[in-house]
């Protein structure tokens, strides 16, 4: 039995608000002042221990940044971000540095448990190992079994639990927050930071070299395919604290190395800004695979309160046959703003996004992908699935370019857009540019409507009418969910379910 | 199990009166056929009864078991017992038939207050309803009834109701498209169906399918209104003759 068909049934029997996982926890959290300045960099960089070429690295992103305008070519709106009434910094205090679960703040735990999701990271955590699972786990979660992902969790700003390490330190494997990488990988993170997204790249990307706070950092070593996937959690927690990760990600030579981001929020009345940057490096012959699925808080009805999130998440394909491949299930945010590409350097190296974009309510979704072919014999494949609910706005926007010297470079590109009801948008903005005579881009894209027939046909089966619309998204988006890690996949049909309730009706 | 009384029902969009006071009863055990020419009526009654919303009901009643089911939504009058085969199943792309099976399956038993299904006993149900009506399993993994021959789309259509299990059974022109062979087949998975407290309506516009699933009581439908009942000679006699006799006499 295909996963696909299983996880269905958990999907039902959630049974919960618009938003579920909207509550606070009481930690005591040690933060820096309001506003951003050289003085709150430095507050930030001696609170990290950071040393003085990291504390000049992040001030000259702020001095660059200072003179950068917000970019203003996205499909979407909101009120001005008042930049220096935001905290950039945010740590729980009662965590320093914890090396076992049982340092760990038991209200922290508390909050994983409330949040459902990493249930079996808990339990993995804490060393348990489960011998009753049910015939339905077996089948469904091999993950669940075998109990092989490492979590990264990051509470707020800083990296709280890194599990597993021992074993990945076996494999050569590094896999710690980059404030550690830091200060114990300095030569590492010094020749690959911003060496994919230069802190001079964009407004957001630019702010967060400034002021990042926390992220993970990932080596594998040449030869090295990384013995388990690597998981983080995300979840932003102290009101108004902007949240600003920092992931780098480095494959050596025929090196492969699967990572999972998974992120959620609690509810609040103030919008959140969210401006991380991820960067991906893959040696020759190595392979990143980089999962997410994103569910930050979308504001409440009349769309007000939800998080905004901005991001720079961009792959190098630096080195020849090397491979990048993005899957992202993007459900939550007030607003995303969001383009993880890729830039395909090596000769004949590929890259890939799937993506599941679904809005509702008032949220804005501008997403889509870059792939940028330099090398030659470079492919690159993009499928994109849009799903616009209530009176939201869905925008596909993705850019395929290729350089004069990209002999034979191919894409394929497929965006379909689905809409429900009659109140929201769905839109596709794909770019192309080819300087070299050779290049193939082959583009498809549809839109559609649920239509009366269909969720007709299917309620007359007995399945009611919000599992019915539930159920006919899942088919849609099923190509891209087929992507996914099994464990991902589960959350993700559960989230694209929990996201379209009250769609209806 | 089923009573229609003075039933109007019209196209919301538009207003036309499609049903105006049709009166029909259908009891337990009973194979009532309901016949009429081209655009009297029949494919619309079928989607009343399943509780489209492109429908309002303007008078009358739709007794099930005696209690009325206007007020519920499709979903609600499908796990309640009514089944509609439709004449133009419905392709869902992504959701593989056998999916589909399991997801109604366990929302019906679910509405029941009975625990899912285990998988294997599942697995048992579906392999021999599919044996039963020369089904090939492999066909359940594709999505449902996308690029599905209408044969297949038809078989498909009785292999959920065998699964399903329900009280009312209502075939909206489940011959048309039909080959010889595939209508043998289906007709004895409606046959299958038979019992006594089970009701099963068939909607035709030939004789044809009646041959194989024999009816109690034969309805003429026309202009929304039933104009004569009869058992099933009054099926051969129209046959023989055509709706205008009927029609006429009505007239």
């Amino acid at each position: 039995m295909p996963a696909v068909q299983d996880t269905i049934d958990r999907v039902r029997k959630i049974d919960v608000d618009q938003y579920k996982y909207g509550f606070q926890t009481e930690i005591a959290m040690d933060k820096a002042p309001k506003g951003l300045s050289e003085d709150i960099i430095r507050f930030i960089s001696a609170k990290k221990d950071e040393p003085s070429w990291m504390l000049e690295w992040r001030l000259g992103a702020y001095r660059r940044w200072v003179t950068l305008d917000e970019p203003k070519w996205a499909r979407v709106h909101y009120p001005k971000i008042d930049f220096q009434d935001l905290h950039y910094y945010a740590a729980p205090k009662s965590t320093p540095g914890p090396t076992s679960l049982s340092d760990v703040d038991p209200e922290l735990l508390r909050v994983y448990e409330k949040l459902g999701i990493p249930l079996k990271e808990q339990e993995i955590l804490a060393g348990v190992q489960k011998t009753d699972v049910s015939e339905f786990e077996e089948a469904s979660d091999n993950v669940y079994k075998s109990g092989r992902v490492a979590v990264d969790a990051v509470f707020d700003s800083v990296s709280v639990v890194t599990t597993f390490k021992k074993e990945l330190a076996q494999a050569g494997v590094i896999f710690c927050s980059i404030s550690e990488a830091i200060r114990e990988h300095p030569e590492l993170v010094k020749k690959y930071l911003g060496s994919v997204v230069p802190t001079s790249d964009n407004f957001y990307a630019t702010l967060n070299s400034a002021v990042f706070t926390d992220g993970s950092f990932v080596f594998v070593p040449k030869g090295v395919r990384c013995p388990m996937e690597l998981s983080t959690y995300f979840r932003m927690n102290e009101k108004n604290t902007g949240q600003f990760e920092r992931t780098l990600i480095i494959a050596e030579e025929g090196a492969y190395v699967s990572y999972l981001e998974g992120c959620t929020a609690p509810q609040r009345d103030e919008n959140q800004l969210h401006a991380a940057v991820v960067e991906l490096i893959a040696l020759d012959d190595a392979e990143i695979k980089y999962s997410t699925v994103q569910n930050w808080y979308p504001g409440d009805a009349e769309g007000k309160g939800g998080i905004y999130n901005f991001v720079t998440k961009r792959g190098d394909c630096r080195g020849d046959r090397s491979k990048i491949s993005w899957t992202q299930v993007e459900t939550g945010s007030a607003i995303t703003w969001k383009y993880p590409s890729c830039i395909l350097r090596g000769d004949d190296s590929s890259g890939e996004f799937y993506s599941i974009a679904v809005s509702n309510g008032y949220q804005q979704v501008d997403s889509g992908t870059k792939m940028i072919h330099l090398g030659k014999n470079t492919s690159s494949r993009i499928i994109s699935k849009g799903i616009a609910a209530g009176f939201s706005q869905n925008t596909y926007r993705g850019q395929v370019s290729a350089h004069r010297k990209a002999t034979n470079a191919r894409n394929f590109t497929n965006c379909d857009s689905l809409l429900i009801g009659d109140q929201c948008g769905a839109h596709t903005v794909p770019y192309m540019e080819a300087k070299n005579a050779t290049a193939q881009f082959e583009h498809e894209a549809t839109t559609s409507k649920i239509s009366e027939d269909q969720k007709f046909y299917v309620m007359q089966r007995g399945i009611p009418e919000e599992e019915a619309i539930a159920l006919i998204v899942n088919g849609f988006v099923k190509d891209v969910i087929q992507q996914l890690p099994m464990e991902f996949a589960v959350e993700a049909q559960k989230l694209i379910g929990i996201s379209l309730e009250g769609s209806v009706g | 199990m089923l009573e229609i009384k003075n039933l109007h029902a019209r196209i919301v969009d538009d207003g036309t009166e499609i049903i105006r006071g049709l009166n029909l009863t259908v009891r337990a055990g009973e194979v009532a056929a309901i016949m009429g020419p081209n655009g009297s009526g029949k494919s619309t009654l079928s989607y009343i009864l399943a509780g489209r919303e492109d429908y309002e009901v303007t008078e009358g009643d739709i007794l099930y078991n005696g209690e009325s089911i206007l007020e519920m939504d499709p979903a609600e009058r499908a796990t309640s017992g009514i089944f509609l085969a439709f004449q133009y199943p419905m392709e869902i792309p992504g959701v593989a038939t056998m999916e589909f099976l399991k997801v109604a399956m366990n929302e019906q038993r679910k509405a029941r207050g009975e625990e899912p299904l285990k998988i294997p006993e599942f697995l048992k149900r579906v392999k021999d309803a599919a044996a039963s009506l020369n089904m090939d399993m492999a066909m359940l993994k594709r999505p449902l009834n996308v690029g599905f021959s209408g044969g297949e789309k038809k078989r498909a259509e009785i292999l959920q109701m065998k699964l399903l299990e329900p009280k009312l059974c209502v075939l909206d022109e489940t011959d048309s498209g039909l080959d010889i062979d595939a209508l043998k087949i289906v007709a004895d998975g409606v046959n299958a169906l038979r019992s006594p407290d089970r009701a099963i309506v068939v909607i035709t516009h030939y004789q044809r399918l009646l041959q194989y699933i024999v009816p109690d009581t034969v309805h003429v439908l026309y202009r929304g209104q039933v104009i004569k009942s009869g058992d099933k000679s009054l099926a051969l006699d129209l046959e023989a003759n055509g709706y205008a006799g009927v029609i006429g006499q009505a007239a």
